[in-house]
């Protein structure tokens, strides 16, 4: 068996290598571009290597990146933001439907549920939300309307669940109150799936560009995967009207093929160093919830 | 054990009100609750801008009733059929590819034995699941792309064929869709299979080998089975959510162009066209509602099928 295998995993070994390669051509051409220069790509195209190595891009970006910055410091302030407040309302409301001892418990796991099966859907929510509490435009827009999500309740009621009653009894036994338990007793022994879930919340946040496109229109409150998208627009306007002979002199300086890619690289490129790393989490967590639930 | 005892204390104070220690429980319900019911039920309470006409100035009350009206109109309109057959025909796509490339994906690092390896090869096909679908389009947009895109190079220049507009060609879209949503989610998807994998008892797997079964044997009578409910319950659950398109996927990689709306153009989609670009809310809530609605049904009944086929239910 051992002599055999040593084929089938070289075999797998090249069958993964390859599939990684496949799977990282898409970050290798966005890097590879946003190194080159612009002439280079009007003449040949975009290449998975630069053929001159050129940093104007980037510069170009930096000149002036007030924009950039602003929209790093909105996506920033609100993702954090609401994932820790979310994470915070989220098992504070896990903690009661947990160890089965709250009256009307199956109720409010109802009224919870019941949420994830029907909606009152994009236009009801947008009427809602500007109509009647006047949120978009505001920083909050990006915070409130989502902060809980009865799937994350279920997943830490479930991991709750799993801590031995035997805790709650003997703090109860001690004089605990219900809020003190779950803030020195519950909640430090739930890290797990409180750390897959701040990421996944993190995450959702920093990559949310819907909110954005529905509800803002102040530039100054764009959150960043919007002013990119934005950017890609804007950058094809500036392009046409060159080609039509409008805009003659400034369009033409832009480097605006490299100039795009090295924005989304400007933009991923942070998110993307570090959320790798936990990784980890991510494996352990989609299966916390799962497995028990 | 545990379960006893809870009957008992409830028993205990079944006669009078809530006791301190609930109190302090349901009050630290209240404002999540209160949450949930302004920003999920409320909405739903707002369903009935779907039989009205829904004027900004007139409010929801305000509006003019129109009975069915908006239903009737989108139903019989040549966007319906398009509609569901783009968002039910391509969610049908992903679900067979997905779930076809995320067991084979889960079987192969399993059979992995390197630990490094594994991990390696994990953290890399995971990071695209990391990307908002802006990033993505933007790489999209660097393959197809008809002036300086790679494939337009690649077909010119060393296969020495016509370079396509992919932008303006909607019959590629089902294909390139299915490609983007698969190679973003598929390490994610096999993570649950992969764990079902390890979980096997794997002296379960050693008796049969000590028995003379080779690896295809252990494969078509222990690992497969293992997988079999589990591959049915994630299939049964996404059938559910058939009718839900992801957002992201059909507005940003084809980029809302209109040529392509033939076979890009998803429920998701034209709700928000409707909503914001042509501004009819009574229209769009109708579409929504329908939407909801066939997706609650949806979802209770591959419920219900899942709990006679595998004993696994969500509810």
């Amino acid at each position: 068996m051992k002599k055999k295998s040593l084929l089938g995993q070289t075999l797998l070994m090249l069958a993964f290598t390859v599939l990684c390669v496949l799977f990282i051509m898409p970050f290798v051409l966005l890097v590879s571009v946003s190194f080159s220069k612009e002439a280079d790509i009007a003449m040949n195209g975009y290449k998975f290597w630069p053929e001159n190595f050129d940093l104007s891009a980037y510069s170009y970006i930096f000149k002036n990146p007030t924009t950039i910055l602003n929209a790093y410091k909105v996506t920033a302030f609100y993702s954090i933001a609401a994932t820790v407040l979310s994470l915070f309302l989220q098992s504070l409301m896990a903690y009661p439907l947990s160890w089965g001892r709250m009256r009307g418990r199956n109720f409010i796991s109802f009224f919870l549920y019941f949420t994830m099966l029907f909606s009152g859907g994009m236009v009801p929510t947008y009427i809602l939300l500007t109509q009647y509490m006047h949120l978009d435009n505001t920083i909050w827009i990006y915070i409130i309307p989502g902060l809980i999500s009865p799937w994350n309740i279920f997943m830490i009621r479930t991991f709750f669940n799993s801590l031995p009653y035997e805790i709650y009894e003997s703090s109860v036994i001690d004089g605990a109150s219900e809020f003190r338990i779950y803030l020195q007793m519950a909640m430090p022994l739930s890290k797990p799936v409180l750390a897959t879930l701040a990421l996944m919340t993190f995450l959702g946040k920093w990559n949310d560009w819907n909110t954005s496109l529905m509800y803002i229109d102040n530039s100054e409150l764009f959150s960043l995967q919007y002013l990119l998208q934005k950017i890609l627009k804007d950058i094809t306007l500036l392009q046409q009207m060159e080609e039509s002979g409008l805009g003659m002199i400034n369009a033409a300086q832009i480097p605006s093929e490299t100039v795009r890619m090295a924005m989304a690289i400007v933009v991923a490129g942070p998110a993307l160093v570090i959320f790798p790393f936990f990784q980890k989490y991510f494996v352990k967590g989609m299966t916390v919830g799962s497995v028990k639930g | 054990m545990k379960l006893a005892k809870d009957a008992k204390d409830l028993r205990m104070h079944k006669r009078r009100g809530p006791t301190k220690r609930e109190w302090s429980l349901y009050a630290m319900c209240a404002v999540p609750v209160l949450l949930v019911l302004v920003f999920n039920y409320l909405p739903m309470y707002g369903l009935i801008i779907a039989f009205k006409n829904y004027k900004y100035s007139l409010g929801i009350f305000g509006s003019e009733w129109v009975g069915f009206r908006n239903f009737e109109f989108f139903v019989t309109s040549s966007d319906f059929i398009r509609l569901v057959r783009n968002t039910v025909g391509l969610n049908a796509i992903f679900i067979v590819f997905g779930i076809v490339c995320a067991v084979i994906l889960s079987i192969m690092l399993y059979e992995l034995k390197s630990r490094l390896a594994t991990k390696i090869f994990q953290t890399t096909l995971l990071t695209p699941h990391f990307l908002s679908w802006v990033i993505v389009s933007y790489m999209l947009y660097g393959f197809l792309h008809p002036q300086y895109g790679i494939l337009n190079g690649f077909m010119e220049n060393t296969l020495h064929i016509q370079p396509l507009d992919w932008y303006a060609t909607p019959s590629v879209w089902p294909f390139i869709l299915t490609i983007a949503s698969i190679w973003k989610h598929v390490a994610m998807d096999s993570i649950l299979y992969y764990a079902a994998l390890m979980g096997i008892d794997s002296s379960l797997i050693e008796a049969a080998r000590i028995d003379g079964a080779g690896k295809f044997k252990i494969y078509r009578y222990i690992i497969l089975p293992e997988l079999v409910s589990l591959i049915t319950i994630l299939t049964i659950m996404k059938i559910g959510n058939i009718f839900r398109a992801d957002f992201g996927l059909f507005y940003q990689l084809p980029r809302d162009i209109g040529i392509l709306y033939p076979t890009t153009d998803v429920i998701d989609t034209y709700i928000f066209r409707t909503m914001r670009v042509i501004g009819d809310m009574g229209m769009s809530s109708a579409v929504g509602f329908l939407q909801s609605l066939v997706g609650f049904v949806l979802v209770v009944a591959t419920n219900y099928v899942s709990k006679k086929v595998s004993d696994t239910s969500l509810f």
